[in-house]
């Protein structure tokens, strides 16, 4: 969550620099520019992903060093998952709760002509922010255990892709259904990165 | 780090706060190899703090303490192996600093975005006399400043005026002082929180049933506070005068002054805590040779510790290791009644504290524990408290804080595993979380408003 926050914390820097560089009255070029700081801020999440499974290794070192079996306690793959959620926890956090807190203030949703399902929408796609995080920081340990360089670009160019995605935003159809699409397909190459297959399902839902 | 609380008269002075851990000593090599129980022994009051993270750490859903028990795991362990067997509960021990922590951060936040009380400004402590409403920047700043020393050389007076009690061995004057404070925040602050909670949800009560409830939730908190109670109701009582405390400051100081004194403290605290002549430091020493716990009520302990035997004279001499004090701040305010001393006292948890038993089983019941003082608690809440309150963004200034405060309390308890002495609790997690308030407030929260309106996810 840390991390997180300090990649938001830079890509903001460089949005608000370079927003006060430019002129403030063109709100086409703002427009740009915000696509821009998001871009912008998608890679710097990604880099502090990075860096971070850089820090977990050598704690995950330290750890297989100190411990009585020579073997970590707690495994890369669980660190993966833990690092993933709370990327997405506190990156959902931050994308919907000031939401929440109008939506319990008096108001009108919509009324400026804004779609009506503001709210709700919202949800959605912080829901599957958060997952997407998850998945996301899944494969990105895996690949970079394995040194997979191809499933790392494809981890970062799907995150490119949710983001614009959601620029296409009052066309929810446009908008909402591929990132749904994107979450399961995610979820599906997490679960089999994992480790997972269908013998484990098979196992998992008949209670062995 | 050491948090060093002194509670000051409840009549005239102020209180100070001083925030540190304390961390045990390290124990003789000895003691060690004689394998857990002995190194038990020797800790009369000492708890040692576990390094972070490392072997249980899938409790922790905290980045931050898997990552930072890493790298400096990597060294103690091949310093010595002593760490190993400390390491072990250094995780479990974090995860007890996080929840009250967190709990008091909770209740500060809450009742501030719902009590319009605290959020008002109904005067000043008589301890920051300069007033912000100025019109130019340089005054308000110059006027902040002043504040801030002023208030700053309070804190130092009544440290070195508590240290000097302590060494002289004043000690009725001490607890007088400190149950005299503790009265104080018990009965008159809940009174007032009460009072306005009540108000803000319009809920009609009667004086019988308040006199009732109030008498009950001070009598209760006296006696598990000063005496012995359950630990978990201690400890549930020392979060709310936590609590209370910081509301308190949250509505009296000024704005600037706040932030100002957030971070003088801060470099206040490292000083007093690790300079050689520094007041916290001598009064961890003076009480490691005199063998007592540091006051009786000063502190927040993460679990019991049992009555244990002294096998050996020199781990006998390790014994409060890691204690935390909070100065409590007198506050004063301007138009109320005169002179209450807020103070926090928290209470070691040892029933007996110097009662030497010889033999090493009776030793089986220490749990270690991880000490941080409460005035400790008390900044960190003002902190994230003045973010709720006056950061014009929201929550996610609120949040950003609360984070980098937990970091910042994770490193510091990374760093007393290393260094295995008292250090200062404040720096570290002030730091940061002034950092981040600054720089959400300002740089964060524009980007995140303008994505939110157009609906844009990052």
């Amino acid at each position: 969550a840390f991390f997180w926050l300090v990649s938001l914390l830079l890509a903001s820097l460089i949005w608000f620099i370079s927003v006060h560089l430019s002129d403030q009255e063109d709100s086409k070029l703002q427009y740009s520019l915000l696509v821009f700081g998001a871009a912008v801020s998608v890679l710097l999440q990604e880099v502090f992903r990075f860096a971070y499974f850089k820090l977990l290794k050598k704690a995950d070192e330290g750890l297989a060093m100190i411990s009585e079996d020579g073997q970590s306690p707690i495994s890369l793959k669980q660190m993966a998952y833990v690092s993933g959620l709370s990327f997405g926890i506190i990156s959902g956090v931050f994308s919907v709760i000031n939401i929440l807190a109008d939506s319990i203030g008096p108001g009108i949703v919509g009324i400026h002509g804004d779609s009506p399902y503001y709210f709700i929408t919202s949800a959605f796609l912080t829901m599957a922010v958060v997952f997407l995080h998850t998945f996301w920081g899944v494969i990105f340990f895996d690949a970079c255990e394995k040194r997979r360089y191809w499933c790392l670009g494809l981890v970062v160019a799907s995150h490119l892709i949710t983001s614009g995605l959601t620029f296409l935003n009052p066309w929810y159809e446009a908008s909402l259904v591929p990132i749904y699409i994107i979450t399961v397909c995610m979820g599906v190459w997490a679960f089999f990165t994992a480790g997972g297959s269908f013998r484990n399902i098979l196992k998992c839902l008949s209670c062995k | 780090m050491i948090t060093f609380m002194n509670n000051s008269d409840s009549e005239e002075e102020p209180c100070n706060e001083r925030t540190s851990l304390m961390s045990a000593e390290s124990p003789p090599v000895p003691s060690y190899q004689d394998g857990l129980p002995a190194s038990e022994a020797g800790e009369a009051q000492t708890h040692r703090k576990r390094q972070t993270g490392s072997s249980h750490s899938p409790n922790n859903a905290a980045d931050g303490n898997v990552s930072d028990s890493g790298v400096p795991v990597r060294e103690s362990a091949l310093e010595n192996e002593e760490e190993e067997l400390t390491l072990k509960y250094g995780a479990k021990h974090v995860i007890m600093l996080f929840v009250p922590v967190t709990l008091c951060m909770i209740v500060v936040v809450a009742t501030i975005k719902s009590v319009r009380f605290y959020t008002e400004k109904n005067g000043q402590l008589i301890y920051t006399p300069f007033s912000e409403d100025t019109p130019s920047v340089g005054q308000r700043l110059l006027n902040s400043v002043l504040n801030t020393i002023i208030m700053i050389s309070v804190i130092v007076v009544m440290t070195v005026f508590l240290v000097l009690l302590y060494k002289y061995r004043c000690y009725k004057f001490i607890h007088g002082w400190l149950i005299l404070s503790s009265l104080m925040l018990l009965f008159l602050f809940t009174y007032i929180y009460l009072g306005e909670v009540l108000k803000t949800y319009n809920v009609a009560m009667d004086y019988p049933t308040l006199i009732l409830v109030i008498w009950n939730f001070g009598a209760v908190g006296m006696i598990c506070i000063h005496w012995k109670g359950p630990l978990q109701l201690q400890q549930a009582y020392l979060i709310m005068i936590s609590a209370l405390m910081a509301l308190v400051f949250i509505k009296y100081l000024p704005e600037w002054s706040a932030w100002v004194i957030l971070g003088a403290i801060s470099i206040y605290d490292l000083m007093a805590v690790l300079c050689p002549k520094g007041p916290l430091r001598m009064l961890v020493e003076t009480a490691q040779e005199r063998n007592e716990p540091i006051f009786p009520a000063l502190i927040y302990s993460s679990a019991m510790m049992w009555t244990v035997g002294m096998a050996k004279p020199d781990t006998a001499a390790r014994a409060p290791s890691q204690q935390t004090w909070d100065t409590a701040e007198d506050g004063r305010e301007n138009h109320r009644s005169p002179s209450h001393s807020d103070s926090e006292i928290l209470e070691t948890r040892s029933p007996v504290p110097t009662h030497p038993i010889a033999s090493l089983e009776e030793l089986e019941e220490e749990e270690r524990g991880v000490k941080l003082g409460l005035g400790d608690f008390i900044f960190y809440s003002v902190l994230v408290g003045k973010a709720a309150a006056t950061a014009s963004g929201d929550w996610n200034t609120t949040l950003a804080c609360f984070v980098a405060i937990l970091i910042g309390l994770c490193l510091t308890l990374l760093l007393l595993a290393v260094f295995k002495k008292a250090l200062p609790a404040l720096p570290i997690s002030i730091t940061f979380g002034l950092v981040f308030y600054f720089s959400t407030d300002n740089l964060v929260r524009p980007f995140m408003d303008t994505l939110a309106s157009h609906q844009l996810y990052i």
